[in-house]
């Protein structure tokens, strides 16, 4: 007879909201497996080469759904090993966003002066640290002075990078070769695994169902090294506290498929997606503008024609993240890199006549790409995506051998979103234009839908059981002892990048999941210090834990 | 005499070749090329590689090129026949409508409502991906290499090991002033 494998904390995922929750639940003497569905990859694995295959297709995934395309994480890690390392903290006015519902979307219990100390821990786990100017590489400075040219402020980017080992080489979507991204290959998961946490890649998670005493069993596929359309195998796992963080593309789908086994899931579950009100701009510059105009100059004889150096994002600008403003005209606009592949093939011809995304003018387009700059608008969008039926294994039908898949998200912009939008367009054609710096193009949404590389709000808190699947500590309404800690809790659009605040919602939630092991007879206390054994973080949130232990 | 279509695998390559064409047009190969236009200077996608990509099982679409290529030569049939266009039986239907009318094609397969579209606009995302990624080549040797794509969008070469480091990267000045309600750590109050 076979003995069925028992842990005491399953999690789902390895990215922010999984290491998290792994490191804090492990340090406090919880026995923790964590299932994650990519390969284990770390510095030498981190490929330079776009060839299928490499770390660049192995380590994240490109879900294609209507309306709606989704870039996410895929790897031990998770997102934290392919993002851009952006970390602000979201502005005030978002925590009090009505968005679609007509009531506050966040729990009573979350603002930003609530957060602040979620937020504190984990800067000081990870590290995030300010930026200077002399960290901004050449096309954040020139956002920064086309911005400023054009009477807008702008800020060098909060970072989880090491400036002093980053090479500035623009590969961070296939993970930190350098080890300069400071993701959570070096932090909370290091953390877990010292305290005895185990780490598994290449199993994926496709439904969980009860066991006859009452604790929860994950069944999971083992997933083929090179192939991930290949199933090498399956098994299960039994755990008294199911920590789901599985990224806000496969959180919900999991639930869905759960249904049949665990019973009715909230209304909430797989709704009210969100994909963070992203769009993108392409601009081409002029050169010569560029040094006339802003007096900008390399010192190599070149102006600008540095697309290709950098590190993701550093530098944004955040006029409009003015409280004051109506919802849905407030959105921040920062420099981005997006390398050639998924970075080229939705950039259309500005003023195009013929085709906008490929043909004649497109090849044009494509042979000034050192003079390109893109620009990234994070706006409100209206939580209008909504998942249909789960495919037959994880949230999508593998096309390609690694990364690309058909999900089954359905995304139609509403009239508050799309406003969003153009005036995001607008305010971009606004500082670029001027003065023949540049011409500008939005990215197509008729190609694979909109774009998101931050996919929120699929299995979100909040204090309205029709509106919301998680209760204010994250916890799945009606199935108690199973969490929620990705990027689906998060209830709406941030205007900001959202890992810092995924990360922070996700130390919020800790507490309560200590205390709910504790009552299935877990032998765990919470208070564990950041991964690097600093305190002041928890000395900061201390006075808030009380508040989370409430039934 | 119009010498007849030789074989099936040719009819699928030619066809495909001038898909990829439509997508990153290029240069003709030889003087009597039919599936390169030569609608632009330089490589296009199928110097890139466009066809070595695509018949990669790695892709997931290798083992639909076959309908691809015959789907696609219906539909350009259909459309010369709305556009009445004169055939020329020696080439595939979709080779032989000229680079305008292939294009006006490719954008009503690739336009939102399309029953088919998902598919196309998967072949069109290869095509592209062969020509500004090289995704079937190490980066590297592709370069090295010459690869049309990587040399006309101007990429950086690496370092001899292989990698990329750019020791110059920044401005390195002030170049905006910082918007006011900025909290010291640097995010948005």
């Amino acid at each position: 007879m076979t003995s069925t494998e028992r842990t005491d904390v399953l999690v789902v995922g390895s990215g922010f909201g999984g290491a998290i929750a792994a490191y804090h639940l492990a340090a406090g003497g919880a026995r923790v497996v964590v299932l994650e569905r990519g390969p284990w990859l770390t510095g030498n694995d981190f490929d330079h080469d776009f060839k299928l295959g490499s770390s660049y297709t192995r380590a994240f995934d490109f879900t294609v759904g209507d309306g709606m395309s989704v870039l996410g994480g895929n790897c031990v890690g998770g997102g934290s090993v392919v993002y851009f390392a952006a970390m602000p903290r979201a502005p005030r006015f978002v925590f009090e966003r009505h968005g679609s519902i007509g009531r506050r979307m966040w729990p009573s219990a979350v603002s930003r002066d609530t957060l602040e100390p979620w937020y504190d821990r984990v800067e000081e786990a990870i590290p995030v640290t300010k930026q200077e100017w002399s960290d901004v590489s050449y096309a954040g400075g020139l956002w920064a002075a086309a911005c400023d040219h054009a009477g807008r402020t702008a800020n060098p980017l909060p970072s989880a990078i090491d400036n002093s080992k980053c090479a500035n080489c623009n590969w961070m979507m296939a993970g930190c070769r350098f080890d300069a991204k400071r993701s959570l290959l070096f932090n909370y998961l290091p953390g877990a695994l010292a305290h005895g946490a185990e780490v598994r890649p290449l199993h994926e998670v496709q439904h969980i169902s009860r066991t006859d005493d009452g604790d929860y069993r994950v069944h999971y596929n083992v997933v083929d090294d090179e192939d991930y359309r290949i199933q090498a195998g399956s098994g299960t796992i039994d755990a008294k506290i199911i920590i789901l963080a599985a990224g806000a593309g496969a959180t919900p789908v999991i639930l869905q498929r759960s249904e049949a086994t665990l019973g009715t899931m909230p209304n909430a579950v797989g709704r009210y997606f969100s994909g963070n009100g992203e769009r993108l701009n392409t601009a081409v510059l002029n050169e010569d503008k560029v040094r006339e105009v802003l007096g900008l100059s390399r010192g190599d004889g070149l102006a600008y024609e540095a697309n290709q150096i950098g590190k993701g994002p550093t530098v944004a600008s955040w006029d409009r993240l003015d409280g004051s403003l109506p919802e849905y005209s407030r959105f921040s606009l920062e420099q981005l890199y997006f390398p050639p592949g998924l970075g080229t093939i939705l950039a259309q011809v500005p003023g195009a006549t013929g085709p906008s995304w490929f043909g004649v003018d497109k090849k044009e387009l494509l042979k000034r790409w050192r003079s390109w700059l893109i620009i990234f608008q994070m706006t409100e969008d209206d939580n209008e995506g909504v998942f249909g039926p789960p495919p037959a294994t994880g949230n999508a039908d593998r096309i390609s051998q690694q990364m690309l898949g058909v999900g089954r998200l359905r995304y139609n912009p509403t009239a508050n979103t799309l406003r969003g939008w153009a005036e995001a367009d607008a305010e971009v054609k606004d500082i670029l234009e001027r003065d023949g710096l540049a011409e500008v193009a939005a990215w197509t949404n008729d190609v694979v839908g909109a774009y998101t590389v931050h996919p929120l709000a699929s299995c979100r808190v909040g204090d309205d059981p029709d509106t919301s699947a998680l209760d204010d500590r994250n916890e799945l309404r009606g199935h108690p002892g199973i969490f929620v800690t990705d990027g689906s809790a998060v209830p709406g659009a941030l205007t900001v990048n959202p890992a810092m605040t995924i990360a922070a919602l996700a130390e919020r939630a800790i507490p309560g999941i200590v205390q709910a092991a504790q009552q299935r007879g877990v032998n765990v206390t919470y208070g564990a210090p950041s991964p690097d054994g600093a305190t002041s973080g928890r000395q900061g949130a201390a006075r808030l834990v009380p508040t989370l232990l409430h039934r | 005499m119009t010498p007849r279509i030789r074989d099936e695998d040719q009819v699928r390559t030619m066809t495909l070749e001038a898909f990829a064409d439509t997508i990153v047009p290029g240069e003709k190969r030889s003087p009597d090329d039919r599936a390169v236009a030569g609608a632009a200077p330089g490589g296009g996608a199928v110097a890139a590689g466009a066809l070595e990509l695509l018949e990669w099982d790695a892709t997931g679409l290798s083992s639909g090129l076959d309908e691809f290529a015959r789907l696609l030569n219906g539909h350009a049939q259909v459309y010369a026949t709305e556009h009445e266009l004169a055939s020329d039986e020696s080439v595939p239907p979709f080779v032989a409508l000229p680079f305008e009318h292939r294009t006006a094609l490719v954008q009503r397969l690739t336009t939102p409502g399309h029953p088919e579209k998902e598919f196309w606009v998967s072949l069109a995302l290869f095509s592209n991906m062969a020509f500004d990624s090289a995704a079937h080549l190490h980066t590297a040797d592709a370069l090295a290499a010459g690869h049309p794509g990587l040399i006309a969008m101007g990429i950086e070469l690496p370092d001899p090991d292989g990698l990329w480091r750019f020791p110059a990267y920044s401005y390195g000045r002030p170049l905006a002033r910082l918007h006011p309600d900025t909290t010291p750590s640097g995010s948005p109050a």
